[in-house]
């Protein structure tokens, strides 16, 4: 039955017609880009070391954890979830990881082995403790919001316990070994920066090019109609929570040698800012919607505005988490739906 | 009491899509007035007009006389004009009389006047005929009950117009008949009633003349009386129908595609059993909780299961999801299009494939093999509208045909489909029985649940009845009749 032309099928095409026309301005996807260069407009003219190389790699190797992360939680939110404990999970797989490896110094020689082990470790873990969300989110049918509100309380007294309330150091020559990891680059720009692009491209291709993507869009945009079309609706679950947590060890992995120590401090409120970054990237809360390139351009954003806040002196540098609420907020009121 | 509506050249703009050109037609106090229309011919956004949901872009609405605009829906209210909305609009929480006060609550000073809303609600409900429990939630009301909510509460705000929208489209016989009753005595008190169906039976039998629509322009109105329904039909459509069914080709009976024995799901379903044959189109008919949904969804392992064996091809098989329905070469596409059939705000190509994406995976998804299946789906199933919009933006039929398609991409032996036709149009409605004939003729058995008997009768080689979660009857070809489904379905069958 080709579909001939009759006058009904014409005005039905003609309907479908301003949907289209309307995504030529879609907020959703370029709402982030265009503030993104504002800010950076806004930067070179209020100080010339806004705009260096050295400055703008400082930044990204800065947006690199946060980024990694938000990742991680784009998918998780696309698939219609949250995870509100990365923060504290960050902050105990860093500890964790550190004891280990101050352990494994004695027994086993080669520094860079040690340190191969611990990252190896930490990975693992934080796929363990994902895989962990999502089976009692899936299997045992709580919320995604109770079940990590839980975690995030559980994971971060563990690791003040583990540090006794202080902070757990690095040895001076694993930390020697695993420097390069935060501090090191290649081709001009900082490892942390290539790990993030690559996570990003990854997640990209994931998200929008494999079955696993579309199912997990599919499953955010209406679980009931995703189930009912044969999609393995948990497993694809259980995997979201899975990867969101590979993505927290690898922030992680980045992050320790920073400062070569874990504190009860460390992570705080990372949550809320990779959720952030997926929110002013353009990803819908509700789930079934949602772009890896704007959640990058997100997290960079945010990070952006702290940086300019840094260098210049109009707003106070303490008012960094009230500028950034207001672009949370200003970046949802333009792409709120209309009712 | 009665009021007198005029529409006078209304025209409506959805931004550049004009979807209403100039429709101009009265609405007489007093009378039912059926509004005939395909998907799309502009019923819903003229009567959305009527009703205060929309504004006119040009044009007069007149009542008794005297120009207005509203501005909303309570505005419409106030005049005493209530839609009764496709999909019931009640809070599922809140209980049947908290419903019915919505943004309309009796306080007394700061508070709420609980008794007196009760004994307002309780007589309403009761002229209706609602029999349910006034302060028990909404969400354990099934769909007539709600109905029956949704007309006291237009009572409670004293209307004088009353739009229904597809009030019947998952009505039981028995609850129509009770709802035709209460239209009737709604007339002879003075309410206008318009009342949208596809149902060309029901419109024919309670509505006093038609008016039709087509293509948001107004076509013709007439007498119901001197309007048989083939007229009514080829109105709508604007071209002669040829007959609405295909010809039956009923196979001959030999090993059974399907074959289920003594199947249990506990408090809907007991101890089912029926064989499917290739190429036959098996029919399930029952009132609204007779257990014919439920009974599959059992079969799917959507439901727990506590007896029975399912064969299929030969092979006994104890389904756990649909993925593994689907495996084992069974699909089904439930009647709740929106709720568990389509993404509607996903694109038609994503719809299309997702119950088989590995077909596209290399091990990356090709958009080009999955634009493929698109087009050939568009092609084979007559899909029409525009490929790269959401399914939202089809019309029903289109939406119908494109979930149709979407659940045969796994190319099922068994295909299972719930309530085929509902909130289709009358061309539609003919695609979808040629095309179900066409996979009954590849050789695919096909299953049938519908509440529209013209539909079974019309279209299956063998129809099972199911009363109270058991099987009744099987009815062959040759004995299927209105008649004879109602009484194995209500119980009161007599063996001759």
């Amino acid at each position: 039955m080709p579909s001939a032309p009759t006058p009904t099928t014409e005005a039905r095409g003609d309907r479908a017609a301003p949907r289209k026309a309307g995504r030529r301005f879609d907020p959703h996807r370029f709402g982030p880009v265009v503030g993104l260069v504002l800010l950076l407009i806004v930067g070179t003219a209020l100080n010339p070391d806004f705009a260096t190389w050295d400055n703008l790699m400082n930044v990204l190797t800065r947006t690199a954890f946060i980024g990694i992360i938000s990742i991680g939680m784009c998918f998780v939110i696309i698939s219609g979830g949250i995870d509100l404990s990365v923060g504290s999970m960050a902050a105990l797989i860093a500890g964790g990881m550190i004891l280990l490896m101050n352990a494994l110094a004695g027994s086993v020689g080669s520094p860079v082995a040690v340190v191969m082990l611990g990252m190896l470790f930490a990975l693992l873990l934080g796929g363990g403790f994902g895989l962990a969300h999502g089976y009692l989110i899936t299997r045992g049918r709580i919320e995604p919001f109770i079940v990590t509100l839980g975690t995030l309380g559980i994971f971060r007294a563990v690791l003040t316990w583990l540090a006794d309330g202080g902070a757990i150091t690095l040895d001076n020559d694993l930390s020697d070994a695993y420097g390069p990891v935060y501090y090191g680059s290649l081709l001009g720009i900082p490892v942390p920066v290539w790990v993030f692009l690559a996570v990003s491209v990854a997640g990209a291709v994931l998200l929008n090019r494999t079955a696993f993507g579309r199912y997990v869009q599919a499953i955010g945009s209406n679980e009931q109609v995703a189930r009912f079309a044969a999609v393995d609706v948990d497993r694809v679950k259980l995997l979201t929570y899975g990867l969101l947590g590979v993505c927290v060890g690898i922030a992680t992995v980045l992050y320790v040698p920073r400062l070569g120590s874990a504190s009860p401090t460390t992570g705080l409120l990372w949550e809320l800012e990779a959720i952030a970054a997926v929110i002013v990237g353009g990803t819908s809360f509700k789930g079934g919607e949602g772009r890896i390139a704007g959640t990058v351009i997100g997290a960079v954003l945010l990070s952006v505005i702290s940086n300019i806040l840094n260098l210049t002196s109009i707003i106070s540098v303490y008012l960094n988490a009230a500028v950034q609420g207001c672009v949370i907020i200003a970046v949802a009121f333009l792409q709120r739906r209309r009712p | 009491m009665s009021l007198h509506v005029a529409f006078d050249g209304i025209t409506k703009e959805f931004g550049p899509v004009r979807v209403l050109h100039g429709v101009g037609f009265d609405l007489h106090p007093g009378r039912v007035h059926g509004l005939l229309g395909e998907n799309g011919a502009g019923k819903s956004t003229l009567m959305k007009i009527l009703a205060g949901y929309h504004a006119p872009t040009s044009g007069t609405l007149s009542i008794d006389g005297e120009p207005v605009t509203f501005r909303n829906s309570r505005d419409a209210e106030k005049r005493g004009i209530v839609l009764i909305h496709q999909e019931l609009s009640l809070a599922d929480d809140l209980t049947v009389v908290q419903n019915m006060f919505l943004g309309h609550e009796i306080r007394r000073g700061w508070l709420l006047d609980d008794r007196a809303m009760r004994a307002q609600a309780v007589e309403a409900l009761r002229q209706v005929g609602f029999e349910g429990d006034p302060d028990g939630k909404v969400r354990d009301l099934i769909v007539a009950e709600k109905q029956l909510v949704e007309i006291a509460k237009a009572q409670l705000r004293n209307a004088r117009l009353l739009v229904m929208d597809e009030p019947t489209a998952s009505l039981t016989p028995s609850e129509c008949d009770r709802l035709f009753g209460l239209i009737d005595r709604l007339r002879r008190d003075g309410v206008t009633i318009v009342y949208i169906s596809h149902k060309l039976d029901e419109v024919e039998r309670i509505t006093d003349e038609v008016i039709v629509m087509r293509d948001g322009r107004f076509v013709a109105r007439a007498p119901t009386a001197e309007t048989p329904r083939q007229r009514m039909a080829e109105l709508m459509v604007g071209r002669e129908l040829t007959d609405m069914f295909p010809d039956k080709h009923i196979p001959a009976l030999g090993k059974p595609l399907m074959t289920v024995r003594g199947l249990t799901v506990p408090g809907w379903a007991e101890d089912v059993s029926f064989d499917l044959h290739p190429g036959e189109i098996l029919g399930f008919a029952g009132l609204v909780g007779a257990g014919r949904t439920e009974l599959f969804e059992g079969i799917l392992g959507l439901r727990p299961r506590s007896g029975g064996t399912v064969e299929i091809e030969g092979r006994p098989v104890s389904l756990r999801s649909p993925r593994e329905a689907m495996r084992n070469g069974l699909t089904y596409l439930s009647e709740d299009r929106k709720g568990k059939g389509l993404h509607v705000n996903m694109g038609l190509r994503d719809n299309l494939t997702l119950m088989t994406l590995r077909h596209h995976a290399q091990p990356l998804l090709s958009p080009a093999s999955e634009d493929r299946a698109l087009e050939h789906a568009v092609a084979s199933f007559g899909i029409r509208g525009n490929p790269q919009g959401t399914a939202s933006s089809l019309s029903g039929g289109n939406q119908q045909k494109l979930a149709i398609a979407k659940f045969l991409e796994p190319d099922p032996r068994v295909f299972v489909l719930d309530e085929p036709t509902r909130g289709v149009d009358v061309g539609a409605k003919r695609d979808i029985y040629f095309l179900i004939a066409r996979l009954a003729a590849e050789g695919r058995g096909v299953i049938v649940i519908s509440s529209e008997l013209i539909e079974l009768i019309g279209l299956c080689h063998r129809v099972i009845v199911m009363r109270g979660r058991r099987v009744s009857a099987t009815v062959p070809a040759d004995r299927l009749s209105e008649e004879e489904l109602i009484a194995h379905a209500i119980g009161t069958h007599t063996h001759h």
